[in-house]
């Protein structure tokens, strides 16, 4: 892959987020690197409990990472928000799952938006404020008088557009996106993926997009990384990514999709049953983690973890039977 | 053609709340004929598990009312049934799955006392002494089946030491323990990982058509429903808005509403995403006059705020109840 450090806007090298509790050590993302380049929409695939969502709030500054390296536009910000410039807070903003409990229930929609409005100084005076917060409601389509209203008295999409317009305030340029519509109906959805897009155009934007929703990525990302077990097993350009899949973990995730047309159902590798389960992130296998599910193990898998190697241009996959 | 197992005839159900009645079913129709796989789609909010309970007689009443409306099994009528009947049924003849697996198991009695309590009372016909060792040995078997290893180990666990899946199939293994002849799935592998939700429905479907087992898949992922089912209901607002053998309604949609929601699935060969339909669903509390669905579809016409549109066939086994396929012959007297 020729990288080119100046197009990236986002670095991570070797993140590793470890949580100590009585059970023990919780491996949440254990050593996992990759970058975003501007503009772009990267795909961070994998299923609950794959570590996915610790990626996201190291990123923005939730968790202080436990090792490795997040450089933002070259600034090294691989510490807690709180100790972070605020003018760099300003530029990652963060979309969450549910929106039922990411909007503060007691605060009207038009405190919601001032918020980070005053926080970062984005609108100084008082009454410019209010027209400004117009704007982000009349942007994502909401009618104005909402202005007034509580999350409550909203639907599950627009508690999710009001959820974007507010991380849309103060004029990011990275955006993370933390399943920001599995908790909603397809047809509403799909009107808040083709928002999405056109403000990234707009804005010139890079998303972050979590999901376990591998149709969707097919859809929007640029880019798909797949994690399991808090480590990223496969990471290629979408179409690559999808017609000439590697890793048997994407191989399995792949046939597991209910599709709703035979055209699609061409397109999935049949070979591999999806069988076993996801191991608790607390006592990870030995070797590669995700052996014990293995169709096609070999004797070196249980004892040494894989390395990523590139197998094509910017098609890399870290399993043991493209190693030499 | 055979007589149906199960035919819910324009069933309406109410819901008498502070602020009014909410009507929420208008009129669904829906058939399951013996050992047919049928699926119920429609998105959240729009009455699919409403159906579902009203055909247990597991909706609390009040606040429910059903001010009209037949739900027939094996010819004769649920809603009218004594108690004692209902028991039986609900023992015996239809089980149901749950959406939510940790909802659905208890968690202060093991796996073990759970499940041998439904061989106790299901009055499993392969069962003819009822003593402690042939329970248990009925409760191990139905966990052989459903492929959980080491079952006996899993007897004596509670719940919260299985995982998500395995729950699910303590579930489908309870559900499956009395020869039931329907089986109703309510959202069986929705809070399951995808791969996870992938064995656990294959699974399903395997023993369902091992057994002839009648089924009812209550399901928001079209794609599920479409891998499992071979005839499939669309709901919106409250009522079957289309009916049709599930490959063909998939890929020929007739309905707007249907369209418009199979148009808004990402779909894998990533020909990006459809426009979604806009507006909501309606409120309960004042629906719209006529199709529920007129004041957010696109082909709207004068008739479709009056009269509620009927059942229109297409062709054989497709039917549509939208005012655009009405053919001249057609009478709309039926309202």
């Amino acid at each position: 892959m020729t990288k080119l450090p100046n197009n990236n806007i986002l670095n991570i090298s070797n993140l590793v987020k470890y949580f100590y509790t009585r059970q023990g050590i919780v491996r949440a993302v254990d050593g996992i690197s990759f970058a975003i380049r501007e503009r772009e929409t990267f795909g961070l695939v994998g299923e609950s409990g794959s570590g996915k969502s610790t990626v996201a709030y190291t990123i923005v500054g939730t968790y202080n990472p436990t090792e490795g390296k997040i450089l933002y536009k070259g600034q090294d910000i691989s510490r807690e928000s709180r100790k972070r410039p605020q003018s760099l807070k300003k530029e990652i903003q963060i979309v969450f799952q549910d929106p039922g409990s990411s909007l503060n229930p007691v605060r009207t929609i038009s405190q919601i938006l001032e918020l980070p409005l005053k926080v970062h100084d984005v609108v100084k005076d008082s009454k410019e404020r209010i027209n400004k917060i117009a704007e982000l409601l009349d942007m994502v389509q909401l009618p104005s008088d909402y202005l007034y209203k509580y999350p409550t008295m909203i639907g599950g999409g627009e508690k999710q557009m009001v959820g974007i317009a507010r991380a849309l305030a103060t004029d990011p340029s990275f955006v993370i996106l933390d399943e920001p519509t599995s908790a909603l109906d397809v047809s509403i959805q799909a009107k808040i993926i083709n928002m999405l897009v056109k403000f990234q155009k707009e804005f010139n934007l890079a998303y972050l997009f979590i999901t376990h929703d591998l149709s969707l990525m097919r859809n929007i990302a640029d880019r798909v990384a797949i994690m399991y077990l808090g480590k990223i097993c496969e990471i290629a350009p979408t179409s690559e990514f999808f017609k000439n899949p590697l890793h048997p973990y994407t191989q399995m995730l792949l046939s597991s999709i209910p599709v709703i047309t035979d055209e699609e159902e061409e397109l999935k590798p049949k070979k591999i049953i999806s069988k076993g389960e996801i191991p608790s992130p607390v006592n990870i296998p030995s070797g590669c983690s995700f052996h014990l599910r293995c169709p096609r193990k070999i004797p070196i898998c249980s004892k040494d973890d894989p390395i990523m190697v590139n197998v094509k241009e910017g098609h890399c996959v870290r399993c043991h039977l493209f190693t030499r | 053609m055979s007589m149906p197992l199960l035919e819910i005839k324009n069933l309406h159900v109410w819901f008498k709340v502070f602020g009014g009645i909410l009507k929420v079913l208008d009129g669904v129709d829906l058939i399951v004929r013996p050992g047919e796989k049928v699926g119920l789609v429609g998105e959240m909010g729009c009455g699919k598990t409403t159906t579902m309970k009203s055909i247990m007689k597991l909706l609390p009443m009040p606040p429910a009312i059903i001010p009209e409306g037949e739900i027939i099994y094996k010819g004769k009528n649920i809603l009218k049934m004594s108690s004692e009947e209902l028991q039986r049924i609900r023992r015996k003849e239809i089980s149901m799955i749950f959406e939510d697996p940790t909802a659905a198991l208890n968690p202060v009695f093991t796996i073990g006392e759970q499940l041998q309590d439904a061989v106790k009372y299901s009055g499993s016909e392969s069962l003819k002494t009822k003593t402690k060792e042939n329970i248990r040995n009925r409760a191990i078997q139905a966990l052989k089946e459903v492929s959980l290893p080491d079952p006996e180990r899993v007897l004596r666990y509670y719940p919260l030491q299985l995982s998500g899946g395995m729950r699910q199939r303590v579930c489908i293994s309870m559900a499956l323990i009395t020869s039931s002849e329907l089986l109703i799935a309510d959202e069986p592998g929705t809070s399951l990982d995808v791969t996870i939700k992938d064995q656990v429905l294959r699974l399903l479907k395997e023993l369902v058509e091992k057994r002839g087992t009648s089924i009812i898949l209550i399901s928001h992922a079209l794609g599920l429903v479409r891998g499992m089912t071979d005839r499939v209901y669309v709901m919106y607002a409250g009522s079957v808005v289309e009916t049709g053998k599930t490959n063909k309604l998939f890929t020929n949609p007739l309905h707007p509403y249907s369209q418009g929601l199979l148009d808004a699935i990402p779909k894998l060969t990533g020909d990006g995403i459809g426009e979604g339909i806009s507006g909501r669903i309606p409120e309960y509390i004042n629906p719209p006059s006529g199709c529920r669905f007129h004041p957010r579809c696109r082909y709207v016409k004068p008739i479709c705020k009056e009269k509620k549109p009927p059942f229109f066939k297409v062709n054989e086994d497709h039917e549509v109840k939208c005012f655009k396929f009405q053919k001249k012959g057609d009478e709309i007297a039926k309202q």
